[in-house]
């Protein structure tokens, strides 16, 4: 009896830190394939402006601006949709449009990325290139805004339950102080799910940092240099498309190897700098909310 | 941390052992279905599956599975032992060979095919002809307006395939840098490098202001193949399987099948049938060039 308990108990002991133990091991695999790198090539090779692996010029900075403009460009597009599309549905959509609404936002997170690649090879980027007199279609630009529709549906739907979070006694003091709607909404309740929502929007970096297929299939993958606000409409390339292009050809242990598993830590770090400071920014709103309350 | 290495390194053997006892079956078998792994080149992989498919026709109790990826993809496989049989829009690179080396076998090649690389254009970019020298000095970043080749007044945009890609390094050696071995040059930063040969038809004909380069069986006729001269004033050459057995049109190659050493078995037999008239009318008909024997 007491022996089975034991057994049980730890087993879920063992599935709860296994998603731990699964991180370390990423971590310690990427460091010991990627940290040979740095010994490989110089550190003023890494961080020069070419990247033409099968000439062994390893210039990384390239892909970390692609990565950068395309990531920032789509939060640009996909925070302001996305949290208003959950401020419609939580606060001012009635029933049945919030019912229809709800689940075809929830269809949107269920396209496949290279469905929406394709759709951005054949129908986005034309139509990009004859709309902005570019010279090619096939730019951040095109991979900003099939990230954007990536990262909507998850900004949706945790903004909507971090507007739901806000108790309707809120808005009902707020009303009955005189507050019109908008108000309401612009004051109080987007104030108080202020944590949600900064949560929902990391998310959203999170998932157009590292998604792949569609930005590699639109985004015309030439590892330009970062020029200021013209490379939005320049073609870029992400590390995320480098590696996954890149990976297969690769013989392991070479040089150029250990350098995509280099490009895979950036990417760790950048992932976790995202998540570290989402979750300052929330212990940082429950402070303050401690000290109202007292 | 070197129990965990320990494991991958059995998991491994594992495989490898696995594989191996399959394929050393496969040879003594007669009779029941046997597999063979065909891995490599996105050039020649519509190629191979049309072989695989009329082969599988003729003798059902062998099946082939082809897939693309590229023709460093499939020399890789071939090393590690995933496949049986490379594809290569390329010849295979020293280190490559040395890689096969010390995994135990000598890398086989045949050449299974002719294929020219066609240079392509929107069909409303009124040039037609061009020198290497003048696609050379366009991929090297040179040329940047189609005015400065008697062409419109529109920007130039590159398109190459990724790096992995035979037809890549193939492009670059015999083009860019006009086969001579001492130059250094290469693509323009700005080159676009899309993943698939469809991506570089789709662009070349929507875009009118790109160029971009492709095995002959695959161009459409929604873009123009450009006329080639070797130097200024030759002969400008369009690419067909006349001029490449002839050898007037500059840029073709063989397309290659590599083995873990001299075939034998079954490998062998589909070799040999891809040989044959038959297998190599196939080729013909998928615009690719014939060999001669």
């Amino acid at each position: 009896m007491k022996r089975s308990e034991k057994i049980i108990t730890n087993t879920v002991k063992i599935a709860g830190s296994s998603s731990i133990l699964f991180i370390l091991l990423i971590f310690v695999f990427l460091v010991r394939e990627g940290l040979p790198a740095l010994g490989e090539v110089s550190l003023k090779d890494l961080f020069s402006l070419r990247w033409y692996p099968i000439e062994d010029l390893f210039g990384l900075l390239p892909l970390i601006s692609g990565s950068l403009v395309v990531t920032f460009t789509s939060i640009l597009i996909a925070v302001p949709l996305g949290i208003g599309t959950a401020i419609y549905i939580g606060e001012i959509a009635p029933k049945n449009v919030k019912e229809i609404l709800k689940p075809t936002v929830e269809i949107m997170a269920g396209i496949p990325s290279v469905v929406l690649g394709f759709i951005g090879i054949q129908a986005l980027s034309p139509f990009l290139r004859e709309f902005f007199n570019l010279p090619t279609g096939l730019t951040a630009l095109s991979g900003s805004i099939l990230l954007a529709m990536i990262a909507i549906p998850s900004i949706v739907s945790i903004a909507e339950d971090a507007l739901y979070a806000v108790p309707s006694s809120y808005r009902d003091a707020s009303y009955a102080l005189g507050a019109t709607k908008w108000q309401t909404i612009w004051g109080v309740v987007l104030p108080a799910a202020r944590n949600g929502l900064m949560t929902a929007v990391m998310l959203g970096i999170g998932r157009s940092l590292g998604e792949t297929m569609a930005v590699m299939m639109v985004t015309g993958n030439a590892a330009t240099t970062f020029s200021g606000l013209k490379s939005v409409i320049m073609p870029v390339r992400t590390m995320t498309a480098t590696i996954a292009s890149e990976m297969g050809e690769v013989a392991s242990g070479s040089v150029h190897y250990h350098v995509l598993f280099f490009i895979g830590i950036i990417l760790f770090i950048f992932s976790l700098v995202i998540n570290i400071s989402s979750t300052s920014v929330q212990g940082k709103s429950k402070q303050e909310k401690g000290q109202v309350i007292s | 941390m070197r129990r965990w290495t320990r494991t991958i390194l059995l998991t491994g053997i594992l495989i490898l052992t696995a594989c191996g006892s399959s394929t050393s079956e496969e040879n003594t078998q007669t009779g029941s279905s046997t597999y063979i792994e065909n891995k490599g080149s996105d050039t020649l992989v519509n190629l191979a599956l049309a072989w695989a498919e009329q082969y599988q026709e003729e003798y059902p109790e062998v099946q082939i599975s082809v897939t693309g990826g590229g023709s460093g993809t499939g020399f890789t496989a071939l090393i590690n032992g995933t496949i049986d049989i490379a594809n290569a829009s390329r010849q295979i690179k020293d280190l490559e060979i040395e890689q096969a080396e010390s995994a135990g076998f000598e890398p086989h090649e045949i050449i299974v095919a002719n294929d020219a690389i066609a240079v392509i254009v929107n069909p409303e970019n009124p040039i037609s002809e061009l020198t290497l020298d003048q696609v050379s000095r366009i991929y090297k970043g040179e040329f940047n307006n189609w005015s400065e080749l008697g062409g419109e007044d529109r920007p130039i945009v590159r398109l190459s395939r990724e790096t992995n890609s035979g037809t890549h390094v193939y492009f670059l050696e015999t083009v860019i840098r006009l086969s001579d071995e001492e130059d250094t040059d290469i693509f323009s930063a700005d080159t676009l490098l899309l993943p698939s040969s469809e991506g570089i038809i789709s662009e070349v004909s929507s875009n009118p202001n790109a160029i971009g380069y492709d095995g002959l069986g695959y161009i459409t006729d929604e873009v123009k193949t450009i006329a080639l001269a070797s130097k200024e004033g030759r002969a400008y050459i369009l690419p067909s399987a006349e001029t490449v057995i002839d050898g007037t049109y500059p840029v073709s190659r063989g397309l290659y099948m590599y083995t873990r050493g001299e075939p034998d078995g079954i490998i062998k037999d589909y070799l040999d049938w891809i040989l044959s008239d038959e297998a190599q009318e196939i080729v013909t008909e998928l615009g690719f060039v014939p060999i001669l024997d």
